[in-house]
């Protein structure tokens, strides 16, 4: 048998919580609500009209454009937290002080300003190392190649 | 980040514990920002609430006691999961928005033992200091920043117009971050701090007559969603608004995006002058607000109604000032809210006094209706048995009650909303 290959992609960028975890990736290009877009003990998407409205962010990393919305972002996110439903990791293009906070508050490792776009390089389902203190995302893409 | 001496000291645990569990929280906070430093702030708006459902459980499993506010600050208000006394609160500050009322939770159908646990809450924030003004719009009643003042506000709504309106200078904070600066005086430099960050960045032309506060929570709506979190530079408007339209206008940009600061030049507090607003910048993109973007926005908002059989009209988002009211018992004095709705309006306890005075609660409360302070439906997460189709005139609840609550929600003026109080049915 053909000895399979996978793809692996490294991207650099800038710690915003430290910290190391792994886990698949959930991404999504649109902006995330805290307080009134998500239901923080399950980790689901409730917003109307989200693309991600139904999926849930528990133990995933999440990839995203950034924060939106109420100022209650953190304290659902860290709500979340407590219910056992945050992600793993958090990686995100636009920094606001929602997202910030909401970072820090969640205690995962979270990381942005990478040298590529993670809404290209990153898709659902892809494993993804997230190595904060050392500010490096390592891609193992899902579909393997022969 | 850059500390002074004064911040080190607070870090190193010179000030107590509380101050030490709050400045490491803001050096973590202000290190994922990318901040330089902290700055100094006397004004604080927040929330010390109790009686949500994941903090009712964190509560319950640690068995009551005497030090649980003080758990409950440390864990929810300064990220500390060591459990240390909360000293009186070196800032002003004042209490948000809260999920219950105190005098009206039994007609919100929640249980004795919440309320309860909400007097403790309160007392507990009576007691270190924080100004119970349980309203989601500080600014109407007491706590009116000046041009300049950096603060350390949350509430979407209340931030967008401090910085727009009144120039105050603050970020859209949240429950952690102004905990902390209720105890340190310090909030991230970042972000609109900063003067370089004010400037305007969209252009929105309005080539249409906005005339009442139904137009400018569909403008609101529509710039939110044309600029996300960017800041609009508004032209082209031909009547000075007043307060209750620019508070519609700036709920409604930050709940269909992200608008913390807006300029309208000459009537908001920066600039006199397009050009003013935005510096040495030049226009990202340029917008159009004419007949057909208003039609478009009106759309969006009623994105989830389709039954006219109203249940529920709910008024007061963000939460109604005395000229609001004096205009509901106008259209309502006289009138029977109809036997299958209900009819709820929301106003700061503080001017809920007021209304008591001039006789608007006794008119509402003859109608049928209830005059309410502290919460709404969509922070208390409460509505009138069985509703499914509301109507309001907020363009901030429509967006969130769908969503939330899983209700339809009808948007229009005022008068379109007490019509269908008191008829039960919504006609566009």
């Amino acid at each position: 048998m053909e000895k399979m290959k996978t793809e692996k992609i490294i991207l650099r960028g800038r710690k915003v919580v430290g910290g190391c975890a792994e886990g698949e990736a959930l991404v999504t290009r649109d902006t995330i609500s805290g307080w009134g877009g998500i239901d923080p003990m399950t980790g689901t998407i409730i917003e109307m009209r989200h693309e991600l409205r139904g999926q849930s962010f528990k133990d995933k990393v999440l990839v995203f454009p950034g924060a939106k919305g109420s100022s209650g972002w953190s304290a659902f996110f860290h709500t979340a937290r407590l219910a056992g439903a945050a992600p793993k990791a958090m990686i995100f293009n636009v920094m606001t002080t929602k997202v910030a906070l909401g970072a820090v508050v969640t205690h995962a490792p979270a990381m942005t300003d990478l040298d590529q776009d993670p809404l290209e390089v990153i898709e659902t389902g892809d494993w993804v190392k997230v190595d904060a203190d050392n500010g490096i995302v390592e891609v193992i893409k899902r579909k393997v190649k022969k | 980040m850059k500390l002074t001496d004064e911040e080190k000291a607070m870090l190193e645990g010179e000030h107590g514990p509380a101050v030490q569990k709050a400045m490491d929280l803001l050096v973590r906070y202000g290190e994922a920002l990318g901040a330089e430093r902290l700055v100094e702030t006397n004004n604080v708006s927040t929330t010390f609430a109790s009686t949500s459902p994941i903090i009712r459980k964190f509560i319950a499993e640690r068995g009551g006691g005497p030090d649980v506010f003080d758990a409950v600050f440390c864990e929810f208000n300064l990220d500390s999961q060591e459990v240390v006394k909360i000293p009186p609160i070196k800032a002003y500050g004042c209490q948000l928005i809260q999920y219950v009322d105190a005098e009206n939770w039994e007609i919100h159908g929640m249980d004795r033992e919440i309320s309860e646990l909400n007097a403790m809450n309160e007392a507990y924030s009576g007691s270190i200091g924080l100004h119970m003004l349980s309203t989601c719009t500080p600014y109407q009643v007491g706590n009116i920043p000046v041009k300049g003042e950096h603060c350390a506000w949350m509430e979407s709504s209340a931030v967008v117009y401090i910085n727009s309106v009144l120039g105050a200078r603050t970020n859209c904070e949240g429950r952690e971050s102004t905990g902390a600066a209720l105890l340190t005086r310090r909030i991230p430099y970042w972000g609109y701090h900063l003067d370089e960050n004010r400037l305007g960045t969209d252009l929105i032309e309005v080539e249409t007559d906005l005339v009442d506060m139904r137009d400018w929570g569909i403008f609101g709506y529509y710039v939110g969603e044309m600029v996300g979190e960017r800041v609009p530079v508004i032209s082209g408007i031909k009547r000075v608004p007043d307060h209750n339209m620019l508070k519609h206008f700036g709920a409604a940009a930050s709940s269909s995006g992200g608008v913390e600061l807006y300029h309208i030049p000459g009537i908001t507090a920066e600039a006199n002058t397009v050009e003013e607003a935005f510096g040495h910048r030049k226009p990202k993109n340029t917008f159009r607000f004419g007949p057909e973007e208003m039609k478009q926005a009106y759309e969006w908002l009623n994105y989830s109604a389709k039954d006219p059989h109203v249940d529920f009209i709910m008024l007061g988002c963000p939460h109604a000032s005395l000229e609001q009211l004096r205009d509901i018992c106008r259209l309502l004095e006289g009138k029977k809210v109809h036997s299958n709705t209900h009819l709820w309006i929301f106003t700061p306890r503080a001017l809920k006094q007021v209304a008591d005075r001039s006789g608007y609660t006794k008119i509402i409360t003859e109608a049928g209706g209830h005059l309410m302070s502290d919460t709404c439906p969509a922070i208390a997460r409460v509505l009138p048995p069985g509703t499914k189709v509301v109507a309001t005139d907020s363009a901030k609840q429509a967006h969130y009650l769908p969503a939330i609550m899983g209700v339809q929600t009808w948007f229009g003026s005022l008068e379109q909303c007490i019509n269908a109080a008191v008829t039960g049915r919504w006609s566009a």
